[in-house]
């Protein structure tokens, strides 16, 4: 994606760029507001991170894209198509892995693909070739078990991308790392977003990482759960991966968001 | 490890027939023989065949009364599990069950179906179903979430959650249940013998006790305690070789 495009279509990117559009969407646990008249956009090929305090309804936005969570009201609009639930065109990695603790690495990653009732010999050639892109090549008869927290999320990110889907939604995958796994994680990811062309949807705790790996970033705050801003960061994309964090706009962005979040932690 | 397994246990069943053997000899009770007279009186037993046309008796009810249990059993434990309103409908069947005094059970079974192999198929299984069907239907209520929720993230149907997702992950639990079923149907199976109709394993308990032969009583007491353990030993086998990966441990716990 030209990042000169996206800087003149600032305010309003044209519709075919739009991957994923979140429309009015409210959601409700009870008497908790979760989400509240929540509207937001997901251009294609770029990478989007949500982030915001703890309880902001990240994760609840996320399942709801994803189509494992009902809306109350609004809609999901996928490649100009309503969602009513998961569909081949979204992949989901999640923060608790959730691999099956009985199944062989490759078995786990060819996983999406056994659901879709694709032949054996042909998925596992597909899953070992995105084992070999995740870096875990000699793991594929191991159980998760037998791997560190940061491998684990490797499996999960391996299985998502297996499946081939449009729209990779991740839901803060970098949790269970260290910081120096974490750092060569994101190194990572910047390398699939220009590879991939995939729309990413990530959620993350960490303002540091967010403005690292974004494309764009959204500032969510809670009670009611709303996007309170939307950074893009232009001038750093391109200077190359080893430069980002002494790029004064990186720092300028870093501490405007936590300006702006400051108030809502505790 | 396996070695050192193996040295364990002919090491505790040493202590153990050690203990019965003293126990025997000093004596504690008049009824209560030695574990070198017992084992005399098996092997004679096994010489003269009587043990195996007693096991063809007894493992009637019992193979019978097991299998119903196991496949009546885990299938409603799925059921159960899987839906709300059957939990609420049968659940406290089942435990009634567990808790229910067997024995006061057992003259109306015999007024219901006679002293034939029904009743004894009824006892085993009584004993066997309410675990197996418990076991099963609160394992399949605590499978992960976030692993069905994964599977229905990426396309699974129904069947595929079921057969893929929620049968494997609780399937260890649904293996203990089936052990102890499998466990209380030998107790069952005995139990009907003594109390239904003397037959079997049963009926060389009873006889030999009512003549004072109690070393062919404990012979065939030791015998169907054999049985029962070679078998959960055989379950155990097999369920290592269905659910490979299983003994592992939860990954996301
Ligand atoms: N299943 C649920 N039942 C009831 N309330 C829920 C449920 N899931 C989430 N909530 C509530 O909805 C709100 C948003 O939750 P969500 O998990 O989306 O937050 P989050 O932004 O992902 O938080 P975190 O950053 O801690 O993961 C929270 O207040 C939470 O208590
Ligand atoms: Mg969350």
């Amino acid at each position: 994606m030209s990042q000169t495009r996206q800087a003149f279509d600032d305010a309003q990117p044209s519709d075919q760029d739009i991957a994923v559009s979140v429309r009015g969407v409210s959601k409700n646990y009870g008497a908790v507001e979760a989400l509240k008249n929540m509207s937001l956009e997901f251009p294609r090929g770029q990478l989007t991170s949500l982030l915001g305090p703890s309880g902001c309804g990240k994760t609840t936005l996320l399942k709801i894209i994803a189509g494992l969570l009902k809306p109350d009201s609004g809609e999901i609009i996928v490649n100009g198509k309503a969602v009513s639930g998961p569909g081949p065109n979204r992949a989901f990695v999640f923060q608790d892995f959730a691999l099956l603790p009985w199944a062989s690495v490759l078995r786990n990653v060819a996983f999406g693909l056994e659901l879709r009732g694709v032949p054996r010999s042909e998925r596992e050639a597909k899953a070992e070739k995105y084992i070999r892109d995740v870096g875990l090549a000699g793991f594929e008869r191991a159980f998760p078990h037998e791997l560190s927290g940061g491998m684990r999320q490797r499996v999960g990110l391996a299985r998502a991308l297996s499946v081939d889907s449009k729209v990779l939604l991740l839901d803060e995958p970098f949790s269970a790392v260290d910081e120096q796994t974490r750092r060569k994680f994101q190194e990572d990811l910047l390398a699939l977003v220009e590879n991939e062309n995939k729309t990413f949807i990530f959620v993350t705790h960490s303002i540091e990482e967010a403005v690292y790996v974004s494309d764009q970033i959204a500032i969510l705050l809670p009670r009611p759960s709303r996007v309170s801003e939307i950074i893009r960061p232009t001038s750093f994309r391109t200077k190359g991966v080893g430069n980002i964090r002494r790029d004064p706009e990186y720092l300028d962005i870093v501490d405007e968001i936590w300006a702006s979040l400051r108030n809502y932690v505790e | 490890m396996i070695h050192r397994s193996l040295l364990l246990k002919i090491l505790s069943a040493a202590v153990v027939f050690g203990a019965w053997e003293i126990a025997g000899r000093i004596p504690v009770s008049y009824a209560f023989p030695t574990f070198l007279e017992s084992m005399d009186s098996l092997l004679r037993m096994t010489l003269d065949g009587s043990i195996f046309h007693a096991y063809a008796e007894t493992l009637k009810p019992l193979i019978v009364g097991v299998a119903i249990s196991t496949v009546l059993g885990i299938g409603l434990g799925l059921w159960i599990g899987l839906s709300e309103k059957f939990e609420w409908l049968f659940s406290p069947i089942f435990i009634v069950m567990q808790a229910a005094p067997l024995a006061a059970l057992i003259p109306l079974l015999v007024m219901a179906y006679g002293i034939g192999l029904t009743s004894k198929v009824f006892v085993v299984c009584i004993m066997a179903m309410p675990v197996i069907v418990l076991n099963t239907s609160s394992a399949v209520r605590n499978t992960p979430e976030s692993l069905k929720e994964m599977g229905r993230s990426f396309l699974a149907k129904d069947r595929d959650v079921l057969l893929k997702i929620i049968i494997p992950a609780a399937s260890p639990v649904i293996f203990s249940g089936l052990r102890l079923g499998v466990s209380a149907g030998f107790i069952g199976a005995i139990l009907s013998e003594l109390k239904i109709t003397p037959t079997g394993v049963g009926d060389i308990i009873s006889y030999s006790r009512s003549i004072a032969d109690y070393p062919s009583m404990y012979a065939a007491i030791f015998s169907i305690i054999l049985l029962a353990v070679l078998f959960l030993n055989l379950l155990e086998k097999i369920e290592n070789i269905l659910f490979e990966g299983n003994d592992r441990g939860y990954v996301t716990d």
